[in-house]
């Protein structure tokens, strides 16, 4: 695979690097010279010391046969370029961007960027697994963030605990699949029944989370969005 | 009309103080406050220190009332994004951004994004000075019809190639783990 790796920050470089290793063939973009002198003495000359966000830049490095366009740079905003002119300009199959402010990825997914990485939310997330300041867990966003999977671990007062799966009344288009019970992932079927200490797995609509946290915890009063 | 313009450099504070003068409702972003000494001392409308690619602040400022939202930070791609957030999450109908290089000036263009480019207006004009035969005057470019890149949900373009698409749960081979 051809990969245009653009941003040779710490992220760009080791990106760069572990893609070189795995066989692949790799071009970064730097704009900063001495930086991009830098990391070519290390990993050799497939360093470009241009701009990314540049149209002819791109050009040059050979934009339009790449297979996969990784914009990593601290900005979001020339994230968004990088990946929009791949994308659109030199047809570019994949892009990947890096998001650095949780807000804007409905925004970036909207626009046709393929994929998101969010250091900012992975941390918050694993800040949020250890500490579970709110009961109902976002574990993954799937189909350009309208769908969630969500974790909600069922405590005493639970309305779900002694149910079977299919008495737990769902908002529409939401879903329990599994639930972790004593460190064990069980698949849900309809007549499964819930108990006490249940991580309850559950794929739904953003917009039910109120209704999914008021069937398996139970009051939603409290309820803080994750990131907020 | 309704103004918000996203940067206070030399156009945007010449632009914002016209538009103010001109009896217009004008609000500048720029994200220093040392910027606004560029606006004229009679500039009677809102200046706002904060960042113009940040959905919450251009909400925060009344962009959503816009009637006219003007890019025109010194970052292209800033301008970009602005102008992105303004027409998707705003709905701003009318929307332009400022955009120096000539590739990124027109590849935004078939985006849905209409912008203008000083160095399209500038070369122009300097050849004409100078004698050289040059095109027609490069004008804003107009934003290419509206549309979302596929038409279609993000979801339903995902799944629509799956080979399991159509069959029901219960009907899938279960495989051992």
């Amino acid at each position: 695979m051809f990969v245009l790796v653009v941003g040779g920050g710490k992220v760009g470089y080791y990106l760069a690097k572990e893609l070189i290793e795995a066989g692949h063939e790799v071009v970064l973009m730097e704009k900063d010279p001495g930086r991009a002198a830098q990391i070519a003495d290390d990993i050799g000359s497939i360093v470009i010391a241009r701009d990314g966000c540049e149209g002819n830049h791109l050009a040059e490095a050979g934009c339009e046969r790449a297979d996969v366009v990784a914009a990593v740079t601290g900005d979001d905003e020339d994230n968004l370029v990088i990946c929009q002119m791949a994308k659109h300009h030199f047809d570019v199959p994949r892009t990947i961007a890096r998001v650095n402010n949780p807000k804007n990825e409905a925004l970036f997914r909207h626009l046709g960027v393929d994929e998101l990485i969010s250091p900012t939310r992975m941390i918050l997330g694993s800040i949020e697994q250890d500490i579970p300041v709110h009961e109902l867990l976002h574990l993954a966003g799937l189909g350009g963030g309208e769908l969630e999977i969500i974790e909600a671990q069922l405590r005493q007062g639970s309305p779900a605990i002694g149910r079977a799966a299919r008495e737990v009344p769902m908002p529409e288009g939401c879903a329990i699949f599994a639930v972790i019970r004593d460190d064990v992932a069980v698949p849900v079927r309809p007549d499964t029944i819930l108990t006490e200490g249940d991580k309850v797995i559950a794929i739904g609509r953003a917009e039910c989370e109120v209704a999914l946290h008021t069937q398996l915890i139970g009051d939603p009063d409290g309820l803080q969005p994750a990131g907020a | 009309m309704n103004i918000v313009i996203v940067g206070c450099g030399r156009v945007g504070a010449t632009l914002a103080g016209d538009l103010d003068a001109k009896g217009h409702r004008v609000t500048i972003v720029d994200i220093s406050t040392r910027a606004f000494e560029r606006l004229p001392a009679t500039f009677g409308g809102n200046a706002v220190r904060g960042d113009g690619t940040d959905e919450d602040t251009l909400r925060r400022i009344g962009a959503a009332e816009a009637d006219v939202f003007l890019a025109l930070t010194e970052g292209d791609n800033r301008n970009v994004m602005a102008a992105q957030l303004a027409t998707e999450a705003l709905e701003v109908k009318q929307v332009v951004a400022k955009i120096n290089d000539v590739v990124r000036a027109k590849a935004y263009a078939e985006l849905g994004i209409a912008t203008i480019c000083r160095t399209d207006l500038m070369t122009h004009a300097l050849l004409g000075y100078i004698g050289l035969p040059v095109g027609p005057t490069p004008r804003i470019r107009e934003a290419a019809p509206h549309t979302h890149p596929d038409g279609t949900s993000p979801v339903a373009a995902a799944i629509g190639g799956s080979t399991v698409g159509g069959t029901t749960v219960g009907a899938l081979p279960t495989v051992e783990a």
